[in-house]
């Protein structure tokens, strides 16, 4: 029941956030601004995070493909599609829910207790527009880059662990360019996208209906996070059903 | 002039406004006096539309705005300004960015004129020396003052502040009271004030209303006050020492 309150509160909600804007051109510099801190901040993260994983799941696919009868560049391959297929998306979704979510709840959060929200409404602004519309638009168009970035960056570290002795650096990058298939790519990148609207419109949603003090600013964060991440999880499968 | 009738507020089945209707004039400094938790902040945003009342009907010049829908109401708000409890400055912008920003929301202007539009009224609060500075950087009595200059930017018609001197030395609201009471008269505002600074209704208390438990308990003057025959509002107002010896002259 609770739950679905929350649904009811959260559709009516984006209702508000996806009404017709009334001046474009405010829109537009803050989504640039947003994109700016919410993706472009989050590079330096992925490409850290990316990199390592890139290098360990070499490693690990290095030890388990171990055998006479499987060629080396298959390493290189499974790194390739577990970066492309899971990682580069899912996880780092999943990573930027911490990160981006957390950080949209408790601005919004802290704007709603501090009445910077009522301000907003003061001065005629649909103020959930104003607030959520730039962040949802920024990072539906930033996120599926930085899953590509990942993708690359996470390839790159495995190539630089084959480099170290892992394996034939020669052969890691055949397997990176064995059977290629850009539809897994574009599969990828649109699980990114549905996941950056998921995780800002819930964060988003968490932030805007923040009720009481600071204390509840930090709850709101959290539980932001959570239920962003179990989003992902679902949706994740439910796209993975419905593309593949 | 802003006239409210029976207005009544509740929140999860307890009432917080009953039955409160209120004249506040044009030109004039009209506070709303109250313990806290009186209903005073309540009483206002249902006044500024932030609140729905349950019942009851608000008037701004003798427009009823509580029979308006989105588009007209959004019409009237670009006449209202509002001071907030806290100061209510967008945490991410600058001085400068936050004056502006209704100038941005709501004008065609072009950056030069929103510029200098920004800067008189900066400098009409006595901050021209801060503007590229941010929230978190400026002290409680410029905060009141950049949240004074963002609310007149527009030229408003009407005027809200809450509380616009807690939190403030003496001196300092009495600065702000000043500065919002020459505003009003120099522009011909219809301005309301919270308080429960008896400094404030001595200093600019034009017209007074008493609000006790979301009650309307009296109204009358600053001279009134002093003499009042209610026994809540006298305790109210002579818990201030300075008041009791008002009274003994
Ligand atoms: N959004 C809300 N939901 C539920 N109850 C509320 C809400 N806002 C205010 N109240 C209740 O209304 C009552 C009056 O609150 P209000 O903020 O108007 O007091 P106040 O007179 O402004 O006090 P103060 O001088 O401390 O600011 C309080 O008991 C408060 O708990
Ligand atoms: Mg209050």
């Amino acid at each position: 029941m609770k739950i679905l309150a929350a649904f009811g509160r959260y559709i009516i909600l984006m209702g508000k956030v996806f009404s017709r804007p009334e001046k474009w051109s405010i829109y537009y510099r803050r989504v640039i601004s947003e994109m700016d801190q919410l993706g472009v901040g989050s590079i330096p993260l992925t490409a850290i995070i990316s990199v390592f994983i890139g290098a360990v799941i070499t490693i690990q696919m290095a030890i388990t493909l171990e055998s006479p009868f499987i060629p080396q560049f298959m390493i290189g391959y499974a790194t390739k599609e577990t970066m492309i297929l899971e990682f580069s998306s899912t996880v780092i979704a999943i990573i930027l829910a911490g990160k981006v979510g957390s950080n949209i709840a408790s601005e919004i959060g802290t704007m709603r207790i501090t009445e910077q929200i009522d301000a907003l409404e003061i001065m005629g602004v649909n103020s959930a527009a104003y607030l959520i519309l730039p962040k949802i638009i920024a990072t539906m168009i930033f996120f599926p880059f930085l899953a590509a970035f990942s993708m690359i960056v996470g390839m790159f570290g495995g190539f630089l662990v084959a480099r170290m002795g892992v394996m034939i650096p020669n052969d890691y990058i055949d397997g990176l360019l064995y059977y290629f298939d850009s539809y897994e790519i574009f599969y990828s990148l649109v699980k990114m996208t549905v996941f950056a609207f998921l995780i800002t419109s819930i964060s988003g949603y968490y932030g805007y209906y923040t009720k009481g003090n600071s204390l509840e600013v930090g709850k709101a964060s959290t539980t932001a996070v959570v239920v962003s991440s179990i989003m992902i999880m679902i949706f994740n499968l439910l796209l993975t059903q419905l593309m593949r | 002039m802003i006239k409210c009738e029976n207005i009544f507020k509740s929140f999860d089945g307890r009432t917080v406004l009953n039955d409160i209707s209120v004249t506040f004039e044009t030109g004039k400094t009209n506070l709303i006096i109250g313990r806290s938790g009186s209903g005073k902040t309540v009483l206002l945003k249902t006044l500024v539309g932030l609140h729905e009342p349950d019942e009851g009907s608000i008037y701004f010049d003798d427009v009823c705005y509580t029979d308006l829908g989105f588009k007209a109401r959004k019409a009237i708000r670009k006449d209202i300004g509002m001071i907030f409890q806290g100061g209510a400055l967008i945490d991410s912008s600058t001085v400068f960015e936050n004056v502006k920003l209704p100038l941005d929301l709501f004008t065609e202007q072009s950056e030069a004129e929103k510029r200098e539009r920004v800067e008189f009224c900066l400098e009409r609060v006595e901050l021209s020396h801060a503007p590229h500075l941010y929230p978190s950087e400026l002290s409680g009595g410029m905060i009141k003052r950049a949240a004074i200059a963002r609310a007149i930017v527009l030229n408003p018609r009407y005027l809200f502040c809450d509380e616009p001197n807690s939190g403030l030395d003496p001196q300092t609201s009495i600065v702000i009271d000043n500065l919002i009471q020459s505003i009003t008269r120099e522009y011909n505002i219809t301005t309301i004030i919270n308080t429960h600074d008896m400094n404030s209704v001595m200093e600019i208390g034009e017209k007074i209303v008493y609000i006790h438990t979301g009650y309307k308990w009296w109204e009358g003057t600053k001279d009134d006050i002093l003499n009042a025959d209610n026994k809540e509002l006298n305790d109210f107002v002579f818990a201030s020492a300075m008041a009791k010896r008002a009274r003994g002259k």
